[in-house]
Formats: C-alpha cells, structure tokens, sequence
C-alpha cells in the first residue's frame, strides 16, 4: 500500500514536525510513503472567502499533484473536507470525474489509521498524559471524524479529560480570525476557559495554531501539539 | 444599526457589553441541549427530510397554494389581502385601523411584523401598541428590536429586567421572575380586554383548508388572536403547509427544534371568525406579505432558504451568534439564517458582511429542521459578494496572489524560503509581530506573534 502525504500549507509552515510524525507512523505501520513534491495547498482559503476561480485554479493544481497517487493522507481535517469539496466546486467543469476520484482516496490521518489500516492501538507512549481533543469543525461535521482521534488516543493511554466544549468552533474559521478579530478570540476564549489538560491536540493545524496564540496571550500554560505528533509519540515512546 | 455595520457593531458589542455573550451563550446554549435530547427521542433524520421534502414541494408549487389557501380562507370567512411589499403591508394595516376606528392594539410575538415595522406604523395612526409576550414586551420597554427569533430579550439578564422593572413598576431589586411576569400579566390583562385589535403572525398557514396555526408557551397569543374584535393574522407567503395532516408533524418538529418540547404548550388553530353564539373576534384578516420572498424564491441558488420554519435552532447552535446575540446583525434575522436571508431580502450591497459572519462550523446545518444547506448558501453570498465587488480591495489582491504561488510549487517554495530569510535578519524576528501590517495586527491583537516551523516540512521530507 502505497500513500502520497498532503501535509497542506499551514502544517508545512508551522507545524513541520507534525509531517515527520505522520511520516514515520505511517512507515512504521508497514506503509509505503511518498511526497509529491510539487504540492502547495488545497485551495480552502480562496474557497471559503468566496473566490472560486482561485479556488478552482489551486485545486486544478491539486487534482494534477496527486494524480497517480494511491492514496491521499493529511494531517488535517479542515483540508480533508476542502479536497471531498473539489466535486462540488467542480460541477459542470472539466477535471469533475478527477475531482470525484481524488475524494475518494483522500482520509485525513487518524481516519486513514482507522478505517482504512483498521489500525486502532499504536503503543502506549501517552500513559497518563491528559489530554484534551478539540473537535475541528470540519473533521467533525463535514467528514464525520468523531471516535477515530479519540480511540486512537485513548488506546495510547491517554486520559481524556472532559471538555464540555470540545465540540463548540474555536473561532478560527481561516479568514474568519482577521475579519473579525474580536469575535474570533471571544470565541477562542469559550474554549480556554472551560479547558483544563497538559496536552491540546486537534487535527487540524489552523484552529491549533489560532488556539496555542491565544493561550499564550492568555498566559494559560498548556502544550499544544498536533494529532499527529501525539500519535507517533503514542508509537515511539511505547 | 445596519446589517452592513455588522463587524464594527459585533465589536463593538464585545467590548462594551460583556454580559451579553453570558447571557445569550447560556440560554442558546441550553436551548441548543433541549434541541439535541428532542432530536434523540425520535428518527429526526427521517422527520427532518421528509419536512424538507414538503416545504420544497410547497415551495415549487406556491402560486397553486397561495390560490388555495385564498380560496380556504374565504370559505371560512377571512378576509384574505396580498401585500406584495412592507409599502403595501402598512397600507392594508393603515385601511384597517382608520376604517375599524381601531385605538388599541396587542400583538403576539411576530417577525414579519418586525420586518414590516407595524410598531411605528400603528403608533403614528394613534394607537396604543401592546407587546404581548413577555420577551416581546420588556424589549417594547426598553425600545429595543428582538436580539433571537424565539427568545427575543435572551441578551439580557435577570438583573438587567429587574432593574427595569423597579424603575417601572417599583417591583424590589430582587423579586423572583414569576412576580415580574405577574406584574407584566396585570398591565397586559387590561390591555388583552380593551384592544380592539389583535396582531399575530402564523407558523403555518395549512392551504387545504385555511388553518392558522400558532404555536406558543404563554397563552398570550391566544388572548391577542382571541379578545380583540379584529383579528390580522400577517403571514409570509412561504408559511404555507399544503395538507392538514401535515401540521401536526411541523408542529412537533418546530417544537423540538426551537425549545427541545414535543408540543408547544399552546397551539392555536384559527378557522375564520366567530361564528354565532360564538365568542371571539367578529372579524379575521390574513395579510399574505411577499416582501421579497418570490424574488428570493426565483434565485437558483437561494431559494432553499424560504423553507425556514423561524424554530431559531440554527441561532441556538451558532458559536458566531453566541457571542453576542442578534443585534449587530442590524437586521430582523439574525444567526446562521439572517446570514443567509437578509442578503435575499435586503440586498448584497446592505448586507454583504453577514455572509462573513461564520466559521463555517456546520452546527446550523445540523440543528435546522428542513435542513436548509446554511453554509453552501453562505458560501454562494461571499461569492456573490466578490462577484459584486463587495470584497475589501486587499483581500482580493491577496488572493489572487496566493492562487499565483500555490499553483507554482518553485514559486511557493521561494516565497517559503524568503519568510525564513527575512525573519533571520537583524531584527526580522519581529516581522511576524509587527503591528503596522493590518493582518498581522489583526491576527497579533489578542494572540501571540506568529513563529514558523525552522524549517518547512517540505525541506524536512527527505530526511523523515
Ligand atoms: S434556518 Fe432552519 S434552524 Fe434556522 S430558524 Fe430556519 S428552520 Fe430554524
């Protein structure tokens, strides 16, 4: 089996190491990785904003990277769901049957692990950390990743602690955070206040990066780290 | 205050009045838990597209069931008036104040008749305008617009209410909500037995056979629509329901989606007038407004949105609404469903930042009874929006610049590189920081400046 990583833009830029985690976790349960190099980013950013032709161009882009690819795995629910978009945003335009393809071999990684590997216990290496899963909206809403990351984690020997607004937006919404600052960090703010973990992981990298800023601002000390991170230490430190 | 003030007025609203976003995220979401524990009792997904199967068979049939329902309303002796915008709406109102000798009216709760601004209107006629539910009433106090479809004074506090009414009615600073509501009731009562008019909307006007239906927990719609010798039901064209045996499941869908109740506790069924020897209003008027609605009706792209049956659960669920409520909408609708029907209704170019006002969580999507496709619609508006030019200039720069670099992997790979190089330079380090840049600044205020990996995965690749 044979998987072409998509590690997106925003991972690629700031949480680097969430790739090389994805990367030996997938190697290391016996998949063969590759990394079409002429990839850039899915397009969400034009997309949600309203501006499809340059949604369009970007995923044209995308379609033709991944080609050849067996399989697609990111490291981000939120990209996940804008690739399981491009048939929609492709409707009545040439590259639609690619498009339809290309979503169909694409997973995010936890869900890739799950429901493809029917991997579900990586090692123990997270025995006792608590951690908090934040829900992305769009892994949870739109590609219906609920149980995958929380499986995954809690048969690393995670505990999961409670988190009465897991499931509530961050707030980051891409765009969403500069247009509207305020309501962006008040909304950020829900989340911190009701959090109380180590260690706050999500799949994707936009609400992380969005969420670690404010904790720091906030003075809230709390590690965050990506999905991916965590589940190659669950492997590595087993 | 304007839908297209929307940013400035959120903000504004945050810094100004923190309170609200307790008082609104704690009542939605609360609300919001009745909504999903209703949902569970039953097979909501079955329900939920069979209602929006309905609503859409209405929807593409409406000119059939507006010819129905005219001719059911006669039947039963309404007096049936079209208004083809809020212009003529006020006009019918007005005729009939003037010819009715009407002094005094009450009003159950109604969104249209916020739309049509009935308040103003009947005030400057001379008469007296009674609020009759109880949200709706400490707003009229206060003069302000409802902040939520159901909840209408959800932004204020027991202690906001209190202190209103102690300067009111000189209730003491602490009373228990059931005296306030008492003593709401007492000045209300007087009003129910001398208004010689009552004003309601509809949840749905059933085609087949000219029922209004209105659905309510206080028991004063019922009065309003009851005791007043006139009665004017003003209903939105798509209120419509084509059978009978349907309302009683959008009766019980719109309960649990808006309260998380199997029922509301009143359902009024109005079927004309008074009939001889029997009490109540010896007159009833429909006023079927479309204000809008047969344009939005003829948009391919928008016309789903005329399916909402106004439940308010897609503002209950909304994290973008919870922060602070309804008002910097500027408009009538506000939450997931104003975002995506002010736009129909007032204009892009008043409205366009609403489109905006969303994560695109999908909560909506989830929590609405038909179903309506809330975030694509918010993403046709943005589209439409930059069609228009409505954008601002430097997000379209922006954009177009970054399909240039993400559709030239050489190009973002420089543009990678550059960022590293800029930021290893004396003093670099704070180029991510700078708050001279507007993004930067906007994305700095309140979250710690922006550091980048060392290196981008895509150098690190090769040696994973
Ligand atoms: S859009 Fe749906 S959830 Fe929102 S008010 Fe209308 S019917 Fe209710």
């Amino acid at each position: 089996m044979r998987v072409s990583l998509f590690i997106t833009c925003l991972a690629d830029q700031f949480y680097a190491e969430a790739g090389v985690a994805a990367v030996r976790l997938l190697r290391a349960l016996g998949v063969e990785v590759d990394f079409p190099p002429g990839q850039t980013c899915c397009g969400q950013p034009a997309y949600n904003a309203g501006y499809l032709p340059e949604a369009r161009a970007v995923a044209r882009h995308t379609l033709e990277v991944f080609r050849e690819s067996e399989y697609v795995v990111l490291p981000s629910g939120s990209c996940t769901s804008m690739v399981h978009h491009y048939p929609e945003l492709f409707a009545g335009h040439t590259p639609y049957r690619e498009a339809v393809a290309l979503k169909e071999r694409t997973f995010e990684l936890s869900q890739f692990l799950v429901r493809v590997l029917g991997v579900t216990r990586l090692g123990e290496g997270l025995k006792g950390v608590r951690v908090a899963y934040h829900h992305g909206c769009h892994a949870l809403r739109e590609l219906g990743i609920r149980e995958e990351p929380l499986l995954l984690l809690q048969n690393a020997g995670a505990e999961l602690v409670p988190w009465e607004a897991a499931e509530e937006c961050c707030g980051f919404g891409g765009l969403f955070s500069v247009k509207l600052p305020e309501v962006s960090l008040s909304m950020a703010d829900r989340k911190l206040e009701t959090l109380e973990a180590e260690v706050l992981t999500s799949t994707d990298a936009g609400c992380l990066l969005h969420l670690s800023g404010r904790l720091e601002d906030r003075g809230q000390k709390v590690r965050v780290a990506p999905l991916a991170t965590l589940l190659w230490e669950a492997y590595a430190r087993a | 205050m304007r839908a297209r003030d929307y940013p400035k007025e959120a903000a504004r609203l945050l810094k100004e009045r923190p309170q609200v976003k307790e008082a609104v995220g704690g009542a939605t979401r609360h609300f919001d838990q009745n909504r999903q524990r209703a949902y569970r009792e039953v097979d909501a997904e079955a329900l939920r597209e069979w209602a929006r199967r309905v609503k859409d068979h209405l929807l593409t049939h409406l000119d059939l069931y507006l010819e129905k329902a005219e001719a059911a309303l006669k039947r039963n002796g309404v007096q049936v008036h079209w208004a083809r915008d809020k212009e003529e709406a006020r006009r019918v109102l007005a005729h009939l104040v003037r010819e009715k000798g009407v002094r005094r009216a009450v009003k159950g709760k109604s969104m249209l008749s916020e739309e049509l601004e009935v308040n103003p209107l009947l005030e400057g006629l001379g008469v007296e305008v009674f609020e009759t539910d109880l949200g709706e009433y400490i707003l009229q106090l206060l003069g302000q617009p409802p902040s939520h479809i159901v909840g209408p004074a959800i932004h204020l506090s027991l202690g906001e209410i209190r202190r209103l009414f102690h300067a009111r009615f000189q209730t003491p600073l602490d009373a228990p909500p059931e005296e306030l509501a008492q003593v709401a009731r007492r000045t209300l009562r007087e009003a129910f037995l001398s208004a010689d008019l009552g004003i309601s909307g509809a949840n749905f006007l059933v085609a087949e056979t000219g029922t209004i239906a209105l659905m309510e927990n206080e028991g004063n719609i019922r009065l309003s629509t009851s005791l007043p010798r006139v009665h004017v039901a003003l209903v939105g064209i798509e209120k419509l329901l084509p059978h009978l045996e349907d309302l009683a499941h959008f009766l019980s869908l719109t309960a649990r989606a808006a309260t998380g109740q199997r029922l509301s506790t009143y359902v009024s069924l109005i079927q004309g007038p008074a009939r001889p020897g029997e009490e109540g209003p010896q007159e009833v008027h429909v006023v079927l407004v479309d204000n809008g609605r047969t344009a939005l009706l003829a948009d391919p792209e928008a016309w789903e949105t005329l399916r909402c049956l106004r439940c308010g659960a897609c503002l209950n669920a909304c994290p973008v609404y919870r922060q602070t409520g309804g008002h910097p909408y500027g408009y009538v609708y506000s939450g997931p469903i104003g975002a995506v029907l002010d736009p129909g209704l007032l204009g892009l170019e008043e409205a366009h930042p609403l489109p905006y006002a969303s994560t695109l969580c999908g909560a909506c999507l989830e929590a609405c009874p038909v179903k309506i496709p809330i975030p694509r619609l918010l993403l046709t508006w943005r589209h439409r929006a930059v069609e228009e030019g409505l954008g601002p200039g430097w997000e379209r720069a922006a954009m177009r610049a970054f399909a240039e670099v993400m559709t030239r992997p050489g190009l973002y790979r420089v543009f990678s590189k550059g960022l590293r190089g800029l930021l290893a330079l004396p003093g670099g380090e704070g180029l991510l920081e700078n708050r001279d840049l507007p993004l930067i600044r906007a994305w700095t205020q309140g979250r710690s400046g922006l550091r980048p990996s060392p290196r981008p995965f895509h150098e690190l690749w090769e040696e994973a």
